[in-house]
């Protein structure tokens, strides 16, 4: 099997900057799919907008490009309908943590069975590099420039508080890791979130002077340290499988509401 | 078997009636009721009911249900209608059944929460960026109400669009008796399924007035929904000559079928000189109104509208024929009436009868005014 099935091969080279670490992470899902030999049609990807919300271009599986910040909710939807596939919502840090906030936190406490994927670059890329909910306190922006007097989201973090049953981060430099997270997720059977921290040297990297693409990814692996050797109050951030537990996933637990109802006793 | 239920009850019946097997909503004055109803009788047939976080969520998660293969509906009023609107234009863009429930509160903002209105006419029609037509249908008894929510649904599928069922807050708890039992005939239509041999295309189209079949997701095809401007394949296109084709399309498939979609009751006697246009509840007045002008020696003619958008032009041009003024009634400050002037232009008088405080608008209230523009 090939990356390639998932992946389509004509549309590449991607639209993305170079550097950018889009490309690495649609490759990682498409390793994903392809070791979990995933039918085509039986996977929806659902995007939202911004620069990570063209991910679905590139895909070959079944598609639903929708609005900024809506990407959940749409999966929501599909999947409560047909809780047989497998919705795999990609979205950039300003669509999961700003406007889509309600729906992450949402979806993440409904344990609905989806596989929710934050491609993390601390900015609105594709509008220009303004500052985002990731931004760190003090980064220089587009509309931040005499530096941010925000804080940031621990988005992980947030998540695994409003109930996922599988939460995990990485950066786009544990290339191994994230396609083990990111098959994990999809097979939980329960709300997984994957973010994944990744550079944007044309505009982040560009207002705060981080370098090149590969400078910035040397510093994103600096970052961080793994969750086995990570301590609270440490100025880094944890990575690897930050919360995995068992619980019913949401559309399992509508099959209950079904049954008591009588729904099933015509079928 | 006759039952006495509420406008909201009756949409219950006619989505169920239709086929309706999913319902995203959240809770708001005075629609709730349908969620109530529908969150039990959902699952008693299979259906899914869930409540999202907001309006947004709502719609968007009826929408990836529809993609689904079902028949969907959410149902607000006017606050959650402002939300929805970013949705209402991915339906639009990506051509997706959905049934949307506006039951009308007194505006602006948050308004009058328990109080009549019916000010959101032009909201459903050019409240999604970009100005693209949409169907919108306008009740105004409770049978009425089973039968345009069954229609809604049709029009949905057969044209793949939102589709607006517009009640308000007196139809939504008003009591009618309904016999539900002679709905059992009613045509149900469904989207048409595109075949299962040969290339896929999800917006496969000829011609302007085309509405390509679906495949829904988990089926035997590999499908793209899109909100971007897209070509056959669902695949963005920055082609001016395809993203005409697309675009056309979206307005020549409604607009262009106006004729077969407007539904109106006409009721018109010789040598009027005068006629009533109304919908909604605002119409069961403009009837009595009529019916008591007509018993005092007037010669009135009357016109319930049914189908808001597309505007039934003929139908207002004749009724209109030979007469020279024209009394609107509606609970806003002139939507419909801009509609009526526009089509029939200035030649003739058209009369506004508004009001905004909450409550409806009596025969009497129009009786006067016919009686006025009559001594004038």
């Amino acid at each position: 099997m090939s990356i390639f099935n998932y992946i389509n091969e004509a549309k590449l080279p991607t639209f993305w900057c170079s550097g950018c670490g889009h490309g690495v992470i649609i490759k990682a899902l498409a390793d994903a799919f392809d070791q979990l030999e995933l039918a085509l049609n039986e996977i929806v990807v659902v995007t939202g907008i911004g620069c990570f919300g063209r991910s679905d271009d590139y895909f070959m599986t079944n598609a639903l490009h929708t609005l900024h910040g809506r990407a959940i909710a749409y999966a929501t939807g599909v999947k409560l309908a047909n809780p047989e596939l497998t919705v795999v919502a990609l979205m950039g840090d300003g669509d999961a943590a700003s406007i889509g906030g309600n729906h992450l936190i949402h979806a993440a406490r409904r344990n609905l069975g989806i596989l929710a994927l934050c491609a993390n670059n601390r900015n609105y890329g594709m509008t220009g590099g303004q500052y985002s909910p990731t931004s760190q306190f003090g980064d220089r922006s587009s509309t931040s420039r005499y530096g941010l007097p925000e804080s940031s989201f621990d988005l992980s973090a947030l998540v695994q508080a409003a109930g996922a049953s599988f939460v995990a981060r990485t950066t786009v430099f544990h290339y191994k890791n994230l396609v083990k997270y990111l098959k994990k997720g999809i097979n939980k059977g329960g709300f997984a979130f994957v973010e994944v921290m990744e550079p944007c040297p044309t505009m982040y990297g560009k207002f705060n002077q981080l370098g090149s693409a590969g400078d910035m990814v040397q510093q994103i692996r600096d970052e961080v340290v793994p969750v086995s050797r990570w301590k609270p109050g440490s100025d880094k951030s944890p990575i690897g499988i930050l919360c995995e537990r068992d619980m019913q996933e949401y559309c399992r637990a509508y099959d209950d509401v079904i049954r008591k109802a009588g729904g099933f006793d015509g079928d | 078997m006759r039952k006495f239920i509420s406008g909201n009850e009756a949409v219950v019946e006619g989505a169920l009636i239709a086929g309706c097997r999913f319902f995203g909503g959240y809770p708001i004055t005075p629609s709730s009721e349908i969620a109530g109803h529908l969150s039990t009788r959902l699952p008693q047939i299979g259906g899914k009911y869930i409540q999202m976080e907001d309006e947004i969520g709502s719609l968007a998660a009826c929408i990836g249900a529809s993609l689904c293969g079902e028949k969907v509906m959410t149902a607000t009023s006017g606050p959650g209608l402002s939300l929805m609107l970013e949705n209402v234009g991915m339906a639009i863009m990506a051509e997706v059944p959905c049934v949307i429930v506006d039951v009308q509160r007194g505006g602006p903002s948050t308004g009058l929460a328990t109080k009549v209105g019916q000010g959101d006419v032009f909201q459903v029609r050019w409240g999604s960026h970009g100005g693209y037509p949409v169907i919108a249908l306008a009740p105004s008894t409770i049978a009425e109400t089973v039968e345009m929510t069954i229609e809604a649904f049709n029009l949905a599928e057969k044209y793949r669009v939102p589709v607006f069922l517009m009640t308000d807050k007196v139809i939504g708890h008003m009591r009618e008796d309904v016999d539900l039992e002679s709905f059992a005939g009613y045509p149900i239509i469904n989207r048409k399924v595109a075949p299962p041999d040969g290339e896929f295309l999800p917006y496969r189209a000829e011609n302007l007035t085309d509405v390509p079949p679906m495949s829904p997701y988990g089926g035997l095809h590999v499908v793209r929904a899109s909100s971007t401007t897209h070509d056959q394949r669902g695949v963005p296109t920055p082609d001016p000559e395809k993203i005409t084709f697309k675009n056309s399309r979206l307005y020549h498939k409604i607009q262009d079928k106006a004729g077969e979609i407007c539904r109106w009751e006409a009721d018109l006697m010789p040598g009027a000189d005068s006629l009533v246009v109304s919908f909604g509840i605002s119409a069961r007045s403009g009837k009595q109104a009529v019916v008591e002008a007509r018993a005092s020696g007037m010669k009135v003619n009357f016109l319930k509208i049914l189908t808001l958008w597309p505007f039934p032009e003929e139908a207002i041009s004749e009724a209109a024929r030979g007469v020279n003024k024209v009394v609107v009634p509606e609970l806003n400050w002139g939507q419909v009436a801009l509609e009526v002037e526009r089509v029939l232009g200035a030649d003739v008088n058209v009369i506004r009868v508004n009001k905004t405080d909450g409550t409806i608008i009596c025969p009497e209230e129009i009786i006067q005014v016919l009686n006025d523009a009559a001594a004038s």
